[in-house]
């Protein structure tokens, strides 16, 4: 069973997908403990592939017996190894912390729930784990397709922000397709790996630069970067609670992830940074992805959607740190993409237990939420300080290596977003802070002097989960160079400076 | 806004063609595509799978872990259209028309009530319902037989001829959605109600991903058929060949079901009480 | 002006479909019914399909079955002479996926009409503004 943990990290979830739909007809008692099972189990998998890969370096695992290019392997190293363990913590944290809020919105369909659910886990955990260019597309478009579902379950005009959602997606992961078209017909071979061999031989021809192009614009597509991002505000914010808190932290951080696997490691780095002015309109392109995020924040009038402008901004972050070029800055995105998978789950989940509560997260019914729900509101004070970039959370130091990154290479531009951004953020978050706190709840009267108003606090579930994922923050900071030198800094391929 | 987007789609347009300038030419035998990779497949699919068409063996055993998830696309497809638009009947009732046989009076019965089932001069139709479906009804009658018939040669028959799985399901599918057009919806669903077909399609889907986890649990990497060899009592490649049979006839139940319950869902919107 | 000729025989087939891509691409983004939309969307994924299979295709080459396998002993099959068969495979894929996609979206389009009672976006967004 030990060399197995590639498969069976995508098969238990894909088993216990049709499991716990079938399950969800006869007794829907089953479907949450299926779930946390099979997710749980795919936690341990990630876990023990991330101990492997820092003991003894990348692994291979050949499905059906065939060796690359012929059949479909899996290649799990440093950087992949350390995704899926994000990708799986967030799944089964936020599957655990989200169960009374699906036991009460979906009382019928919640084998349906649990069952799209866990295949979308398993969807994003294969695109993370798979070592073939097509194999992705498969896996991206079931993490898509279950997605839309997810999505347009929700309230007000979620089906609407679905559907050009589904507009969006298909032309991103079409885009997608035909670059693997391309850079089939220039090669002949599917595996990445194989794939980055031959690309190095003919890299001048102008099928492997089309390819790029494609291939780029599809993925900024799914990943929701600025000009391409209007699906996103409306998608996360009008999705269930319970969804948008495995959606929003894991859909664009898994897309970066796939960018940084397909510039670095198929078009090598030799070919992603030859073409300067593709490089410096791309540092450009983050920064105003960056800037636009946070100034479209400013004008929002509820937490949600104030927080689903900040992820906008987020992934300029990564992108820009991509595309700088050098060791830090890229080691900074890949930091950023474990801390802010985190982050935005924090303030997701506390997000969630607000409207569970509250009934709503206008700013109108976010007074004095701090007297009512003092946990949700510290964890969400947490999630904001680590947004803001407030050491010791994560946030500071993930933006702490993209600035030295930037700075080392000189591309002022970003550096100024970024502390723009954190500016904004810090604008907003007090101002919620401030609501929060300073405002009497409506109905209370002032003559009846300093009642103590009754903590009605979000589930018990909810409440250990987010002081864990509050705790897991100040951790990831304490630890993040520790992170970065035994883990991040190896999965940088050579030839970077 | 128009015309940026005619402009932004011409632009992407000139870029696609210009990228073509040094693509091999179609049909070229010596293209990197066809020198590559493929040469393998079609040299070594009878050695090493023993079926004679190289697409099934790819499909399914080279690659088949990609349609492994592919059948899972379907699975979703079709959970996801329940999920999103399934309405239980009790919560929004609609009118129900019954028509008097003898006289051809049609009755209009408002907010859910009913008549009594099986009465012998009241049947109840569709809004959609039109009269002298004799024909209609006969020849789908007569036919639907024999496109099953025709639908299961296609899956058992993928290893030598076009087909497999996929094609043979949705040939399986047709031919019950042509049974609900015939006749009505609510016939259909007593031969085969949404609730088995959610079932049969966990099924299939289970099959599939059930002798992968079978070849795991003997041994070998994930669906690598061989590891069967000991469990049908063959050699290898003959194992292989029954490997493959084996998840082909899991994919075609998985996608007959899909499409069947698809068809239910979105011609009824959700309801399930009348159809096409 | 025969290399030119020549250039174009060896690759107008790849600009067809590229035409066709960039038909439904306009479709997705110009027309505001939503089922007009869809349908773009349809024939921008099957023309990325015929491209696929495009790139399959073999001058005085057969199809990927090959005849007489278990019969007649087993002769040498010549590489050259069957069609490449993994992009017919890959497609496969593609095309289930593309009507999966369908499925889903129609069952969305179905929602917002029973939420707007209209599929004009226009309409949609100005009931959504009130």
């Amino acid at each position: 069973m030990n060399s197995h943990f590639p498969a069976l990290i995508i098969v238990v979830p894909l088993l216990s997908a049709f499991v716990i739909v079938m399950a969800g007809w006869l007794n829907k008692k089953y479907c949450f403990p299926l779930a946390a099972a099979a997710l749980g189990s795919s936690l341990v998998s990630a876990v023990a592939m991330l101990s492997r890969v820092m003991d003894s370096g990348p692994f291979t695992y050949h499905l059906g017996g065939w060796a690359p290019p012929w059949g479909i392997e899996y290649r799990v190293d440093h950087l992949n190894a350390l995704v899926l363990v994000v990708v799986a913590a967030v799944a089964f944290i936020n599957l655990i912390a989200t169960r009374a809020i699906v036991r009460a919105d979906f009382p019928e369909k919640t084998g349906s729930f649990y069952g799209l659910y866990s295949l979308f886990a398993t969807g994003l955990l294969g695109v993370v784990v798979t070592g073939d260019a097509f194999n992705l597309f498969v896996l991206l478009e079931i993490t898509a397709l279950t997605g839309y579902a997810l999505i347009g379950i929700g309230k007000q005009h979620a089906p609407l922000a679905s559907l050009n959602y589904i507009f969006m997606g298909t032309i991103g992961a079409s885009f997608y397709l035909l670059g693997v078209g391309y850079l089939y017909l220039a090669t002949g071979t599917l595996n990445m790996a194989d794939l980055a061999l031959h690309l190095s031989k003919i890299s001048g021809s102008t099928v492997v630069l089309a390819a790029f192009l494609i291939c780029l614009t599809g993925l900024y597509m799914k990943m929701a970067l600025f000009p391409l991002h209007a699906w996103l505000p409306n998608a996360y914010a009008c999705a269930p609670s319970a969804a948008a808190g495995i959606i929003a932290p894991l859909t664009t951080k898994v897309m970066v992830y796939v960018l940084i696997r397909i510039t670095l490691f198929v078009f090598t780095p030799a070919f992603t940074y030859a073409h300067l002015p593709l490089n410096q309109a791309m540092i450009w392109l983050a920064s105003l992805a960056i800037v636009m995020g946070s100034i479209l924040a400013l004008s929002q009038k509820s937490l949600k959607k104030i927080l689903v402008y900040i992820i906008v901004a987020e992934v300029g972050y990564m992108v820009g740190g991509l595309w700088i070029g050098n060791r830090i800055s890229i080691s900074g995105s890949i930091l950023h993409i474990v801390n802010d998978a985190a982050m935005t789950l924090c303030v997701f989940l506390a997000a969630a237990g607000l409207q569970f509560k509250l009934k709503g997260d206008s700013f109108i019914a976010l007074r004095g939420s701090f007297r009512k729900m003092p946990y949700t509101m510290a964890a969400l004070v947490v999630g904001g300080l680590s947004i803001i970039g407030v050491p010791p959370t994560c946030g500071f130091f993930s933006k702490w290596y993209l600035i030295s990154g930037a700075l080392t290479a000189g591309t002022y531009q970003f550096v100024v977003a970024l502390l723009l951004n954190s500016l904004v953020n810090v604008v907003l978050f007090f101002r919620i802070f401030e609501i929060g706190y300073f405002e009497p709840f409506p109905g209370q009267d002032s003559h009846r002097g300093q009642k103590a108003q009754a903590i009605n606090e979000a589930p018990l579930s909810m409440v250990a989960m987010l002081l864990l994922v509050s705790a897991g923050l100040i951790a990831l900071g304490l630890f993040s160079s520790d992170m970065v030198t035994r883990i991040i800094l190896p999965s940088i391929p050579a030839g970077i400076l | 806004m128009k015309t940026f987007g005619i402009i932004a789609v011409v632009l992407c347009g000139a870029l696609l063609i210009y990228g073509t300038v040094d693509f091999p030419e179609w049909g070229d035998p010596a293209s990197p595509a066809s020198t590559y990779v493929s040469p393998y497949y079609i040299e070594h699919s009878i050695p090493d799978t023993s079926v004679p068409n190289i697409v099934t063996a790819i499909l399914a055993d080279y690659r088949g872990y990609d349609t492994m998830f592919e059948t899972a696309v379907v699975f979703a497809a079709g959970i996801a259209c329940i999920f999103l638009l399934r309405i239980e009947k009790r919560d929004s009732p609609r009118s129900r028309l019954y028509r008097h046989i003898p006289t051809g009076v049609t009755i209009r019965i408002e907010q859910g009530g009913r008549l009594p089932e099986g009465s012998r001069d009241l049947e109840r139709i569709d809004s959609v319902w039109v009269p002298y479906d004799l024909i209609i009804k006969t020849g789908c009658r007569l036919v639907i037989p024999f496109i099953q018939l025709f639908a299961l040669y296609v899956i058992a028959h993928g290893h030598h001829s076009p087909g497999g799985g996929f094609q043979g399901g949705v040939i399986f599918g047709a031919a019950i959605i042509l049974y609900a057009l015939a006749y009505d919806l609510r016939t259909a669903q007593t031969h085969l109600p949404i609730r088995t077909s959610v079932l049969l399609s966990s099924t299939g889907v289970l099959i599939y991903a059930g002798t992968g986890a079978l070849c795991l649990l003997l041994g070998a990497n994930f669906l690598n058929y061989s590891a069967l060899a000991g469990l049908l009592g063959v050699d290898p490649v003959t194992a292989r060949s029954h490997g493959i049979l084996i998840v082909e006839i899991g994919v075609a139940l998985a996608v007959m079901a899909v499409m069947v319950g698809l068809y239910y869902i979105i011609s009824s919107a959700g309801r399930l009480d009348e159809g096409l | 002006m025969d290399p030119v000729i020549a250039f174009i025989i060896a690759k107008y087939n790849y600009w067809m479909y590229i035409i066709l891509m960039m038909i439904g691409l306009c479709g997705m983004i110009i027309k505001k019914n939503l089922i007009k939309k869809i349908i773009g969307m349809n024939i921008f994924q099957t023309a990325i399909i015929l491209f696929y299979i495009s790139i399959a295709a073999k001058k005085n080459a057969t199809i990927p079955i090959i005849a007489h396998a278990h019969g007649d002993g087993h002769a040498a099959v010549n590489a050259a002479g069957i069609i490449n068969p993994l992009p017919h495979v890959l497609m496969l894929t593609a095309i289930v996926v593309a009507v999966a996609t369908l499925g889903v979206a129609l069952a969305l389009a179905i929602k917002i009409y029973r939420q707007y009672h209209t599929l004009e976006e226009d309409e949609i967004i100005s009931q959504i503004r009130e």
